[in-house]
């Protein structure tokens, strides 16, 4: 078919500016397109790396820098990769679907407390064991680790579609100061949700403790060889390490895979232009239940082992800093691009663990005369957020942005601004 | 109703902001398989109208029918899916899609996707999507937008952004199209090439077209009906050569004096 419409017409206006694509990046896009496999050689590559870090971080010669030097041990490691979890989820609300979520501790806290009431002694006067590897005479309701971590994201997402619905329909600002509410008040309630009328919901401020551990049993560890434990320590942090690593694995391919689904389109979509998209047969409300739900259930993912692994939970343990922070990974990472969330996520938690008291420590120890009195990691919220400054003026897009980010911070002529709505009233002028 | 042919029907339609009246007790219907036109000076209450039409405003009083069916505030989704697209006055692109996407996003009600089939990625799922990533081609190619797939929606020029606007709501496989200005701001060639493709929409989609216009030449060009609102009302409606000697028309356009 011959496209006769504006096909001999040279532009009259000037063309808009192409972006500035540096070879590079431009030959490596066009080797992926025609190669759709090869795109999954650096990731793999990564998590390799990742899954394979305990043999070479933590031991063998390069653990004298990524250990002692860099202060990357096995307990940061676990947190770390905790943290790069919750960015994973924040990402689907806010770097896909483009919903600005400022309570998203809430899902980390409910993730949490859901192995509270089915893997630990809370409801002592109950005795439910199901699959799981606590010692049988332990009073409560246990169920197998497994189950918990699924009823931690079904009860996450049926929460994220019940805070969702009323709040959905705000935008933008709106939206913010909302889940900003809800995030507070979450844990609000498991502070006095110790004596609702009478029944003793989430032990209140003395919070629940002596939490079920994963593991898969007797018959499995020895069907294995012993490659799968019975039942976690907290000796050996190895399994919960992997475990982790697994989860984060399932997260990324689910985020990977709806990204580029109809679903992940229409989310992009709605961040774009909302009245447009639901002009376009995109229901909007359904879109964004789906977005909170999502990210919802990774939180409560994150939540259940996090909870596990400390062996305890309390009110104050999720806190309003812990949905800042996680925005602030999102977005020092590169909002919407996977790898830069997983990279902005590992250098923050790093920096937040343990990375400020190393560098405190070299600079103590290393600029003479400095003395040994600059406690760097006190002035860790002001170091963060000078970093966001920095960030926003130097490279707003985020370390590893997506293509489609780079565009928008490449801007300048496209129009971002419309002068009115369609839902402003264009009665007579 | 739709008996008698018509895609559309609006049935004694007024629209208040307030005490404002921007819509009065307007009758009005789109037989099928016609370009109809809406005119009128600027305020008339041309796009309150549209916004009526499309779902976007729910009437103060009267209705709106598309195929029978009252759509009066219905979501805008629903209303895509039942056979009707819409385009911008002032260009609605996902401006950081690229091309491809912004025509695939409108396929949101045609294609069935579904989350589980997404995650895992079934047979189905992936002709499915084969056949989407065809079909978007393909529209891109009939609307003039030949290996502009990937280009981001932004970086089109302004003539291609009006021509990809047309094409994402052809992507919604609608029945009745309505084009809110589509030749704004373009120059008389661009103009003169995008009648000729509305023109072609009808002939070899088979899609009916309701057009919002200003320039009279593409009006009076393509149009099979034309209806003239001012201030809310209508004040004339028929085949093109009637409108331009309506005295009505003619006074509301150069006011009343051009009359005499």
């Amino acid at each position: 078919m011959r496209n006769h419409v504006g096909q001999e017409a040279p532009p009259k206006r000037p063309a808009r500016k192409r972006l500035p694509t540096s070879d590079w990046s431009a030959s490596w896009r066009r080797f992926r397109r025609r190669h759709p496999r090869a795109r999954w050689i650096l990731p793999a590559f990564a998590l390799l790396l990742a899954f394979s870090y305990p043999w070479w971080g933590l031991e063998g010669p390069l653990s004298a820098i990524f250990n002692d030097g860099l202060g990357i041990d096995s307990d940061t490691l676990f947190n770390i990769s905790i943290y790069v979890m919750l960015a994973l989820g924040l990402n689907v609300v806010v770097g896909y679907a483009g919903l600005l979520d400022l309570g998203y501790v809430a899902f980390f806290a409910l993730g949490a407390y859901t192995l509270g009431w089915f893997g630990s002694g809370l409801f002592a006067q109950r005795d439910i064991h199901f699959l799981d590897t606590s010692p049988a005479r332990l009073p409560g309701i246990h169920l197998s680790f497994w189950v918990v971590v699924i009823l931690a994201g079904v009860i996450c997402a049926i929460a994220g579609v019940i805070i969702g619905w009323p709040t959905l329909r705000l935008r933008g600002d709106y939206l913010a100061i909302v889940t900003l509410g809800f995030g507070e008040i979450i844990p609000d309630i498991f502070r006095n949700g110790d004596d609702i009328h009478g029944f003793n919901l989430t032990n209140g401020v003395r919070g629940v403790t002596l939490m079920d551990r994963p593991g898969f049993g007797v018959a499995v560890h020895n069907a294995t060889g012993g490659v799968l434990p019975d039942r976690y320590n907290s000796l050996e942090l190895r399994p919960w390490y992997f475990t982790v690593l697994v989860m984060m694995a399932i997260i990324i391919f689910v985020n990977l895979r709806l990204r580029d689904s109809k679903m992940g389109r229409a989310w992009i979509a709605v961040r774009e232009d909302e009245v447009a998209a639901s002009a376009m047969g995109v229901p909007l409300m359904r879109t964004k239940l789906w977005a909170y739900a999502i990210g919802a259930i990774f939180g409560g993912f994150a939540g259940a082992i996090y909870g596990s692994f400390i062996n305890g939970i309390f009110p104050t343990s999720f806190s309003f800093q812990i949905s800042v922070i996680v925005l602030v990974m999102v977005i020092v990472g590169g909002m919407g691009n996977i790898w830069g969330v997983i990279a902005g996520a590992t250098l923050i938690s790093w920096l937040n663990f343990t990375g400020l008291d190393k560098i405190g420590n070299w600079i103590n120890s290393g600029i003479p005369g400095s003395g040994n009195d600059i406690v760097i990691a006190k002035y860790k919220f002001g170091i963060f957020g000078a970093l966001l400054v920095l960030m926003m003026l130097f490279r707003p897009e985020g370390l590893i942005p997506s293509a489609r980010r780079k565009a928008e911070f490449a801007e300048g002529e496209g129009p971002s601004e419309y002068l009115y709505d369609v839902g402003v009233d264009e009665a007579r002028a | 109703m739709a008996e008698n042919g018509n895609i559309l029907e609006a049935i004694h339609v007024r629209k208040e902001f307030g005490g404002l009246i921007a819509v009065n007790d307007v009758d009005f219907a789109i037989p099928r398989g016609t370009i109809v036109s809406l005119i009128g000076p600027n305020g008339a209450g041309k796009t309150t109208f549209f916004n009526i039409l499309t779902g976007v405003y729910r009437p103060t009083a009267g209705g709106v029918l598309f195929e029978s069916t009252p759509i009066s505030g219905l979501p805008p989704h629903k209303v895509t899916a039942l056979g009707m697209a819409r385009t911008f006055q002032n260009i609605r692109l996902f401006h950081n899609m690229t091309a491809r996407e912004n025509v695939m996003v409108a396929m949101h009600s045609r294609i069935k996707g579904g989350i589980w089939r997404s995650i895992f990625r079934t047979p189905a799922l992936k002709r499915e999507e084969a056949e989407a990533v065809a079909r978007a081609r393909e529209l891109l190619e009939f609307s003039g937008l030949r290996k502009k797939d990937h280009d981001f929606a932004k970086n089109l020029s302004y003539g291609d952004q009006r021509r990809l606007e047309v094409a994402r709501a052809l992507a919604t496989e609608p029945k009745l199209l309505l084009l809110d200005e589509p030749t704004a701001g373009m120059n008389p060639e661009e103009t003169a090439n995008f009648t000729t493709f509305v023109a072609k929409l009808r002939e070899e989609q088979k899609i009916t077209v309701l057009l919002i216009e200003h320039d009279m030449r593409v009006v009076m060009g393509i149009s099979d009906r034309v209806t003239v609102l001012d201030y809310g009302e209508k004040i004339a409606e028929g085949a093109p050569k009637e409108i331009q000697h309506d005295e009505r028309v003619i006074e509301a356009y150069l006011g009343s004096g051009a009359t005499g």
